[in-house]
């Protein structure tokens, strides 16, 4: 009595192909890169001082904690990135990494990132973070993303909280300025999503996620791309206004929110044949807007000493 | 099958076993690039414990009671 080749096919696991540079991948490094240097801009604004191997500490953990957020992402949404021309070419789409090894790792990851702030930094910082990997996986991923045009809106919150942390990171509280730094990446994330969405939308409509173009068309997503561009440009001279940075911030926030407006209006006022151009420019610009503000108020610190 | 049953030498029981699934040498070099990253990201954790432990407690990391 012998085995057949097909019951040795469900005694063994497959073996994996996986590389190393497939579950860095995985963390997706370009969104983590994005978290750290929020996060640090958060930390190195907190009026606390603390040892730069502590700060080296936070920074990885929170680093990591985004990296765990995007395996489980991947790991959730590896059905819908197989079916977008932006997506289909990650790992578990492609078929290098088992969803099953995403999950593990990403778990592990996102266990080991809490538990290490919580224990080496300090636990309030190790809580936000919890919480901001949960939102981003258990609201975002598995329960808006999927249900509603505003899952952007909303789960942008996720990527707003990396500077919070950094701040909690160095002073074991919250504050108002790390609050602000929230409310920015907050309302940054609409326009910027949706500016892609725009020139993405038959993808998503293929995906069937639910994103603004897809279920309120084209025109109603550019009104509200201007409408919190509106919101953004604010908050973005804000912490000017209120004395939490000095001029050379506030002349940075005035003018890059001032071109985040015109190129907002580009978009409403763009006609449907010229190939998303408006609005590719806004996603673009939108990045180095974000960074700019961030990178400003670092200058800023920096020279304040 | 009948081999486990009756309690036969473990010699020619082996020989009925399926061989498995045989890596290919592509797959046994990217299971040691995995291997090897894993090492690297442990011993890592193992050196940031140490710095924090000497950073937090200094001196004071042999002051306890015995």
């Amino acid at each position: 009595m012998s085995l057949t080749s097909e019951t040795d096919n469900r005694l063994y696991a497959q073996p994996s192909m996986a590389g190393v540079g497939d579950y860095i991948a995985l963390m997706k490094p370009r969104v983590m890169s994005l978290v750290v240097f929020t996060a640090f801009v958060g930390y190195a604004v907190a009026p606390v001082q603390v040892h730069p191997v502590i700060g080296f500490t936070a920074l990885l953990c929170i680093a990591i904690g985004a990296g765990a957020s995007g395996a489980l992402n991947m790991w959730y949404d590896a059905d819908i990135d197989a079916r977008m021309q932006r997506t289909a070419g990650r790992p578990i789409p492609m078929g290098r990494v088992a969803p099953g090894e995403a999950l593990a790792f990403g778990t592990t990851l996102a266990a080991f990132s809490v538990v290490l702030l919580g224990l080496l930094v300090n636990v309030f910082a190790a809580a936000l973070l919890a919480f901001t990997i949960l939102f981003y996986v258990g609201v975002y991923t598995m329960w808006l993303k999927r249900a509603t045009p505003q899952n952007i809106v909303i789960g942008g919150a996720a990527g707003a909280f990396p500077p919070m942390i950094g701040w909690a990171a160095a002073t074991g509280g919250l504050g108002v300025e790390p609050i602000l730094l929230f409310l920015i990446i907050f309302f940054w994330t609409p326009p910027h999503f949706w500016a892609l969405s725009l020139y993405r939308a038959a993808d998503y409509e293929r995906a069937g996620v639910p994103m603004l173009p897809v279920v309120s068309g084209e025109r109603e997503t550019r009104r509200q791309i201007l409408l919190y561009t509106l919101i953004l440009a604010p908050f973005g001279v804000a912490p000017w206004l209120l004395g939490y940075a000095g001029l050379s911030y506030g002349i940075v926030a005035l003018v890059s929110g001032a071109a985040m407006i015109v190129l907002a209006l580009r978009v409403l006022r763009e006609a449907a044949d010229t190939g998303h151009r408006a609005s590719r420019r806004l996603f673009a610009f939108s990045i180095l807007y974000l960074f700019l503000l961030f990178a400003a108020l670092l200058a800023d610190q920096l020279v304040a000493g | 099958m009948m081999g486990s049953v009756l309690g036969m030498s473990a010699v020619s029981e082996s020989n009925d076993q399926p061989p498995g699934i045989v890596l290919t040498e592509e797959q046994k070099r990217r299971r040691r690039a995995r291997s090897i990253a894993i090492a690297l990201a442990l011993a890592a954790l193992v050196v940031l414990v140490y710095l924090v432990t000497i950073v937090k407690l200094g001196p004071g990391v042999l002051n306890r009671p015995l």
